[in-house]
């Protein structure tokens, strides 16, 4: 078992203080207007409480438990990309070694390997796909598959796999500890879509990118953006030990990565003509759905910290 | 012995390997039959269909369930046999018997006469992957053995991917299970099986994976 440092607690304390307040409100809401329909609210709360209960429970166990836990979600995505993507029958071979890199890139991270975790997939996974496909001999297709495999590696398992490698980077915070680093970087990545969709709901006028997504608004973006900024500014030097002003660069890499990480997998379902990516968390959609955002939001908050700090 | 075997199968790999190993976007849940006697009929790609329709299924209700399987493939040697009979429960089809329609489907008569549900592929075999093959008769003629057998409709998509015909590394891929309203009950053979054809093309549609 992991002792929680005392920052990171009492923010765990309040997150999952306002989870008990929605579900309470949501309730309430019901009981007032009994005829209307709150199904996808309750099962949107639902799945809220079994994502924070996991990510909780992994993190109170330990930091092994919380890789293998991310490891986890790195097998969950990267399966759910290459299901809804065509690929060749004959790729389902080169497809088992980019599972199989799976537990290799999470065990570098667990001996805090920096360098073996840095290339593993940007260089060797990245040759050794194409030299399985080669052997594979079928020509027909082989760019298009390579880069669909490639693509998904990327994202799928060295982009999420920042996530982890947080949690054993040297302690700078004592208060707030490694897992300081983990929560921040959900609390501003969740937050920002949450910030986005708001302002966006509220002042809405001028569509950003009206071809990927028809629901992002410029109001929506600058809102989240200095929404994200400013609660940074405050969380950061709680949860991290950047100072108040780096902390406020921090929040506004993130809130325009994460807006970036979610219209990439829009394109992607766009592309396939698909609403969802999947539907494993009922009311969010697949886990590529929950995590959009975070895939682009991972490597640039750590390499920023990493550049910074170490 | 052999329903704790069946049990312990059920939990240890049919279960793990449906919705961890492969992982499943099901639709209409609600429409699957919880008691016989029903017959869910699906498209037949992969091996792991059998094990995904009855992953479906709680444990509880496992006794319930009869895939209808191959006999010259499936007691082929005496494990597979052993196996097939005793943990997956099948009733043996001698397709390829000139046996008359009575003996051929007794064990379906049986098995339906006692509110079990089978499990049936209407195209006969593993078809070319991703691809549907012409629906046989014999699901009509297995439904029409005793009255009011609910036929469901599922169309599975995926599945040829994480395990095609002919290869033995499984390879984990999402996959779609849709599972359709029953089947009109209705007593005209062609009527029927042009139903049941609509119903499978209507639920190929739903299917997320590509």
């Amino acid at each position: 078992m992991l002792i929680i440092p005392a920052n990171s607690k009492f923010v765990m304390l309040c997150i999952a203080i306002s989870l008990i307040s929605a579900t309470v409100i949501r309730l309430a809401l019901q009981k007032k207007n009994p005829q209307k329909d709150y199904t996808e609210l309750r099962q949107r709360i639902q799945s809220w409480w079994w994502m924070v209960g996991l990510l909780f429970g992994v993190l109170i166990i330990g930091v092994s438990t919380t890789i293998a836990f991310i490891g986890f979600l790195s097998f969950l995505a990267l399966k759910e990309f290459l299901s809804i993507t065509p690929t060749r029958q004959i790729d389902r071979r080169a497809i088992f070694w980019l599972y199989l890199s799976i537990p290799f890139q999470y065990y570098w991270i667990s001996i805090g390997w920096y360098g073996m975790f840095i290339i593993f997939i940007p260089v060797y996974i990245f040759l050794i796909v194409p030299i399985r496909m080669v052997m594979l001999g079928q020509t027909e297709g082989f760019i298009k598959s390579a880069g669909t495999l490639h693509f998904a590696a990327m994202l799928t398992i060295f982009c999420i796999s920042h996530l982890a490698y947080l949690l054993v980077l040297p302690t700078t915070h004592v208060e707030a500890g490694s897992i300081g680093l983990v929560l921040c970087l959900l609390i501003l990545t969740q937050f920002n879509d949450v910030a986005q969709y708001i302002w966006g709901k509220l002042f809405g006028k001028h569509k950003i990118i009206p071809k990927i997504s028809p629901n992002k608004t410029t109001e929506g973006f600058l809102g989240g953006l200095i929404t994200i900024v400013s609660v940074s500014y405050f969380l950061g030097p709680y949860l991290t030990s950047l100072s108040s002003i780096s902390a406020a660069i921090a929040g506004g890499l993130i809130s325009v990565s994460g807006f970036f990480g979610d219209l990439v997998i829009s394109s992607v379902k766009r592309d396939l003509e698909i609403k969802d990516t999947g539907n494993l968390i009922p009311g969010h959609g697949g886990i590529l759905d929950r995590l959009d955002s975070l895939i682009f939001t991972a490597p640039v908050f750590f390499h920023y910290i990493y550049y910074l700090e170490f | 012995m052999n329903k704790f075997l069946q049990i312990l199968f059920f939990v240890t790999v049919i279960k793990p390997l449906t919705f961890i190993i492969l992982g499943l976007n099901i639709r209409g849940k609600s429409n699957l039959p919880m008691n016989g006697p029903a017959i869910l009929a699906a498209n037949h790609n992969s091996h792991l269909d059998t094990i995904v329709l009855m992953g479906l299924y709680p444990l509880s209700k496992v006794k319930y369930l009869r895939p209808v399987a191959a006999a010259d493939y499936f007691m082929k040697n005496r494990f597979l046999r052993w196996f097939s009979l005793n943990i997956m429960n099948i009733i043996p089809l001698e397709r390829k018997a000139r046996k008359s329609k009575d003996e051929l489907f007794a064990g379906c008569k049986e098995a339906l006469e006692n509110n079990k549900i089978l499990i049936l592929y209407p195209e006969g075999s593993r078809g070319k992957a991703g691809e549907m093959a012409e629906l046989k008769k014999g699901i009509f003629h297995i439904k029409s053995l005793t009255r009011n057998v609910q036929v469901t409709p599922i169309i599975m998509s995926g599945l040829d991917k994480a395990l095609p015909k002919d290869e033995s590394l499984l390879v984990p891929f999402n996959c779609d299970v849709i599972v359709g309203e029953p089947v009109s009950k209705t007593n005209d053979s062609s009527e029927f099986m042009n139903d049941l054809k609509g119903k499978f093309q209507e639920l190929s549609k739903l299917c997320l994976t590509k």
